[in-house]
């Protein structure tokens, strides 16, 4: 598996097999769904999601209010495109920090295998392992308060060993490979065979991992925000929503239903598509599969 | 009645024609040599023998084992089949077997599975069957693992597997290709012996056309997923009938013409190594005692003069390897320096001079994995300018790239290609235009043809041949194939256990080796000639006595 | 063996050093001063006072920490500001709940894992194939707080199997206990079982693809038998990495999950003493969730040796 897609080749007729590979599209379609959801959420939304209609509370799905209300009369349809905004700028922006921090402590450490600084590199992910996400979080706000910001560093700072694991175990092995000693014979330095040779050829396990820690970062920060660590009203987000309506599943099913089927629906929607993506990057595993 | 008989077997996977119309036949106490380049359809010709395809194949034709039909054995019946009436031995003995099982276990499975023994008795015959392969109790108990068994002995493990419950057929697919050559000898001569005990079919299927004239009665040469000629060994390799046939065997014995080069002794050497040593540190096996080393290549000097083609042969983990990522400067050295063009390139604490790297370039033995596959040709061959103070830029680049591409026998369009869209052998020819590019006064060839087929290695050494004779070039050559090195170089320089035991002028060293070692090494390379020599003084012996 | 179980309790040792460092760094360094941060901004400056004294606050920070870690190891770990009973009481009741829970959890996840792999594996490609890995990527996405609510509506609210929130505590019977955890302990562990089925169908199909069941499929073995007899150990050997990581994730889900079923385990501990700002409880509460993830990651390793012999001459 570490191996895969190290030798895949320059994207000739990527396009054409990711529009046959049906993981990819369903995924792909899901995924822009709640994308386009929280993109029109800022220009349009049915109805005000800070306004409270006391009066209206609880009301059934129905034509006016299509996922029906909540507790406090707001309209939960309007709640989840709102909602989408938060789970997805949380988890890119976790994703990213992982990326821009893993990725060069990783290329770093293969660069340097066997050094000092490889072990030391190695042992700090080894630590930030031992903390669950949702330990580094509560830490976190113990201190710091709840909030959205401190949702995305408890986040993002187990995004990092992730991607750094990732990509020492990629670039050691790509390390070995007789272009990389080939450049080296042609007088490159390790900081120009890893931008030169090594980046690019795993840009694609990144952005496969990347999809799959997308996914993984608005669950987690759903859960942040059912344990009321996460985003703080009046902005709406999926897991709060969930955490409001904890006893009311019986009574008004509608407000429990559909935050659930929301983050399901675009958690499975980046799974898919990473799982497509792979599969499109390379073809050796397709056929084995 | 033969023993196995193939009639008329083609097969397909997925729509894919991999063997038409392929016909053999052997019989008992007898060796069946199936001889071919990669993509021939040899080793499935040996699947479709133990009825182990992949999915997707399809297959027609008759398969006949000692007159049963296999065509008729449902896959309940091949499972009796397998193993307890044809056994079978693979190319890779370092992943043939299961790292998790001792190899008591292993071998024991194979009579379990097929015979009413207890665990004791199968434990009982799986002793014998080890003994039998050269795998003696004391040193070898049977609840050894293979991790720490070496390639050669590995295989000696898998050949028991498949011999203990002696099967009447015996299929060794390449099993001895991931071997040395005296671990190759000692294979070989454990399969003819077991031939002859047991009375056993042996079909040993190899590219190496010298193994299997030494080894086998009949041959069969296969090109293309089909026999272009087959019979007994001796006649069809004096007629060769076929121009495939003959093509192979002039390929596999090829010498390039080479013009003598005249070594200019006033000037320094292109590569001057002086006691270098390599150490390695050894794996910690206690936390209290500091690791061990192991010497790698031990206090090795070396000269290479201008023009002169010079050979470095030895086994593997013999430090050849070590010794020229060192002089490429990859790894640091333990002690000694390296001087190209009598300018110090590197010594021990001391880093490579970047100002001599330009000296020396290399060509690797994987065509597959000496190339960024995100890169165009043009990008590929210009790498090594990075080394030049003042890269070619434009026409002048331009002109370089063409000039280098037309050197190695490719054609200037090929520049804007993408790796992907070139044969193995067109891909060395990249590596050396590479190398070439900034005109090094040295070439490390590191096994730069072992991976290629007969044919195609014949190219490429008559393309590095000739343009050793155009360009003021040295190359040091690394092979563990001695009639590669003798076809190629000047002098050559015999390398065992980090040391250099043995160094002289090729055919003075090939003819009249002095180290006990290298006399061992060339007994042990099968050399066509004289295999084919010795069978038909045997057969005739034979049919007079 | 020994050279190696040495180096891996050496590395236990380090580990939770350097765990325990960072947690006493992020709750009593980072915050400034802890006493004024526990009692809030409307503090008079005597109570700061005094709960500095209370706390020994005005000892430098490396002796706090060496008093913290001795004090662990006698068991003592301090006394909760807001309860004013000693840390390591609250916790010892709780961590009977939310341990057994996460074992509960993690032994499901595995007993449904292993069998769906497989099968899977087995029979690759084909509908059995195609439809455990539709379920399970379904499964995959489902936050496991909003599985058990929806639990909760099924088999609590509509059929009344179980009751929907609540510990009896173990004195009311070992069953009565289990049978308490058994919604959590599905909720927890459906998702992650999904997971773990996936990682043992792709490891299993990769070591299937491996040289040596070549070798034992010409020895006669049937295609069950390679895979039951050669596939199936060495494929065990990622799929452990991921059960000791789904430890770690499945403790903190357990936290998550004892607020919907009103459980007094860890969790609810913990998130009291957030919103009352007692740090002292935080403190150790963490640092007894990161040890079991250390320890666990430390069995599991040495569990890889016993799998797989090549390890066990020393290094990995």
């Amino acid at each position: 598996m570490s191996d895969m897609s190290l030798n895949s080749r320059p994207s000739s007729g990527l396009l054409g097999s990711a529009l046959r590979s049906p993981s990819f599209m369903i995924g792909f379609l899901l995924t822009l769904l709640f994308v386009l959801a929280a993109v029109i959420s800022f220009f349009w939304v049915p109805y005000d999601v800070t306004v409270l209609n006391i009066p209206n509370k609880l009301k059934p799905p129905s034509l006016e209010h299509w996922f029906g209300t909540d507790i406090f009369g707001r309209d939960i349809f309007s709640m989840i495109m709102v909602g989408a905004r938060v789970s997805i700028a949380v988890a890119l922006v976790a994703v990213g920090i992982g990326i821009v921090a893993g990725v060069p402590l990783g290329l770093l450490a293969a660069a340097r295998h066997g050094s000092l600084l490889d072990e030391v590199i190695m042992r700090g992910n080894d630590l930030v392992f031992a903390f669950p996400a949702l330990l580094i979080a509560i830490m976190i706000t113990a201190v710091f308060g709840p909030g959205a910001i401190n949702a995305i560093i408890a986040i993002g700072i187990f995004n990092i060993p992730v991607f750094a694991r990732l990509a020492r175990g990629a670039a050691l092995s790509l390390w070995t490979r007789d272009y990389v000693l080939a450049a080296r014979v042609a007088g490159k330095g390790q900081a120009r065979i890893s931008a030169e040779h090594i980046l690019p050829n795993i840009l694609n396990l990144l952005i496969v991992q990347g999809t799959i820690q997308f996914s993984l970062g608005i669950l987690a920060e759903a859960g942040l925000a059912f344990v009321g660590l996460g985003t703080q009203p009046p902005l709406p987000s999926w897991g709060r929503m969930l955490a409001e309506h904890q006893t009311l599943y019986a009574l008004a099913p509608q407000t429990v239903i559909f935050p659930g089927l929301a983050i399901v629906l675009t958690v499975l929607g980046l799974n898919l598509m990473g799982d497509g993506l792979r599969d499109i990057f390379d073809p050796r595993l397709r056929r084995a599969r | 009645m033969s023993l196995l008989e193939i009639d008329k077997l083609s097969l397909s996977i997925y729509g894919l024609p991999i063997l038409r119309d392929v016909s053999l036949s052997l019989e008992a106490g007898k060796v069946l040599g199936i001889v071919g380049e990669s993509g021939s359809g040899k080793s499935m010709t040996a699947m479709s023998v133990m009825q182990l395809l992949p999915g997707g194949s399809e297959w027609s034709g008759h398969i006949r084992l000692d007159g049963r039909s296999l065509n008729e054995c449902s896959e309940k019946e091949m499972c009796r089949i397998r193993g307890n009436d044809i056994g079978m031995v693979f190319q890779e003995p370092m992943t043939a077997l299961n790292p998790v099982q001792t190899i008591g276990d292993q071998v024991a499975e194979t009579i379990l599975i097929h015979t009413g023994a207890s665990k004791r008795e199968a434990k009982a015959i799986a002793r014998e069957a080890l003994n039998r392969v050269g795998l003696p109790e004391d040193r070898f108990p049977l609840d050894r693992y293979p991790h720490n068994l070496s390639g050669g002995q590995r295989q000696r493990v898998v050949i028991a597997m498949a011999i203990a419950l002696k099967p009447r057929l015996l299929i060794a697919d390449e099993p001895t290709t991931a071997l040395d050559v005296t671990t190759q000898a000692q294979i070989l001569t454990l399969l003819k012996r077991l031939v002859e005990e047991d009375d056993m079919g042996l079909v040993l299927i190899t590219h190496d056309l010298a193994v299997v004239a030494d080894m086998a009665d009949e041959i069969a040469i296969m090109k293309d997923g089909e026999v272009v000629e087959q019979g007994k060994t001796v006649p069809l390799f004096r007629q060769m009938s076929h121009p495939y046939t003959k093509a192979l065997f002039e390929a596999s014995g090829h010498v390039p013409e080479r013009k003598t080069h005249e070594i200019d002794a006033a000037k320094p050497p292109v590569v001057q190594v002086e006691d270098v040593v390599r150490d390695y540190a050894l794996p910690r096996t206690s936390l209290f005692s500091a690791p061990g080393r192991f010497r790698a290549v031990d206090n090795v000097s070396l000269k290479i003069a201008r023009g002169e083609n010079v050979g470095l042969v030895g086994e593997s983990g013999c430090g050849k390897s070590t010794l020229t990522r060192a002089i490429l400067a990859l790894d640091a050295i333990q002690g000694g320096e390296i001087r190209l063009n009598g300018d110090l390139f590197s010594s021990a604490g001391g880093g490579p001079n970047i100002k001599s790297r330009r000296q020396v370039q290399v060509v690797f033995q994987d065509p597959y994995s000496s190339f960024n596959p995100r890169h165009r040709v043009d990008r590929l061959i210009t790498e090594p300018f990075h080394l030049l103070d003042n890269p070619p830029t434009g026409a002048e680049r331009r002109e370089r790239i063409v000039s280098a591409l037309t050197d190695v026998g490719l054609q200037a369009s090929d520049a804007d290609k993408y790796i992907h869209e070139f044969s193995g052998g067109q891909r060395q020819r990249i590596a050396i235009a590479r190398a070439l590019i900034i005109e090094p006064s040295l070439i490390v060839l590191d096994e730069a043809v072992s991976a290629l087929d007969v044919s195609i290695r014949a190219q490429i050494l008559d393309l590095l041949a000739d343009l050793s004779d155009r360009l003021a070039v040295s190359y040091l050559f690394i092979s563990h194939d001695l009639s590669v090195v003798r076809a190629i170089t000047d002098r050559v320089m015999v390398m065992k256990a980090g040391k250099i035991v043995e160094e002289g002028p090729t055919e003075d060293v090939f003819l009249n080796p002095q180290h006990a070692y290298t006399k061992e090494l060339l007994a042990a390379t099968p050399i066509l000639d004289a295999a084919l020599s010795a069978r038909e003084a045997r057969e005739n012996r034979n049919s007079e006595g | 063996m020994l050279p190696f179980l040495a180096r891996r309790i050496g590395s236990l040792a380090l580990s939770l050093i350097a765990a325990s460092i960072v947690i006493f760094l992020v709750i009593e360094v980072v915050p400034g001063d802890p006493a004024s941060f526990m009692l809030g901004l409307n503090a008079a400056p005597d109570t700061v006072a005094a709960l500095r004294e209370s706390l020994g606050l005005d000892a430098p920070a490396f002796v706090r920490y060496w008093e913290w870690i001795t004090g662990m190891f006698r068991g003592e770990f301090g006394v909760s500001y807001t309860y004013k009973v000693p840390v390591g009481n609250l916790i010892a009741d709780r961590v009977w709940v939310s341990l057994p829970l996460t074992i509960y959890a993690l032994t499901l996840s595995t007993l449904i894992a292993f069998p769906v792999g497989v099968l899977a594996a087995a029979r690759r490609n084909s509908p059995t194939d195609v439809s455990i890995m539709g379920v399970t990527q379904l499964g995959i996405a489902v936050p496991n707080f909003w599985f058990a609510m929806l639990l909760q509506l099924v088999f609590a609210g509509i059929l009344r199997w179980f009751s929907a929130g609540g510990f009896p505590g173990w004195d009311a019977g070992f069953w009565a206990g289990m049978k308490a955890m058994t919604l959590p302990a599905v909720a927890l562990a459906l998702p992650q079982a999904s997971i773990l089925a996936r990682v043992m169908r792709s490891s299993l199909l990769d070591t299937l693809g491996e040289d040596f069941i070549r070798t034992a499929r010409a020895k006669g073995l049937s295609r069950r038998q390679a895979l039951w007899r050669h596939a199936i150990r060495n494929a065990l050997i990622p799929v452990l990495t991921i059960i000791g990581l789904q430890f770690s994730f499945l403790l903190a889900g357990a936290i998550i999950i004892e607020r919907i079923f009103y459980f007094p385990g860890m969790g609810s501990l913990i998130f009291q003493a957030i919103t009352q700002r007692d740090l002292i409880v935080v403190k150790s509460a963490v640092m007894l969730l990161v040890f079991a993830v250390i320890l666990v990651t430390f069995l599991v390793d040495v569990t890889y040796a016993i799998a797989d012999p090549r390890l066990r001459r020393g290094r990995s």
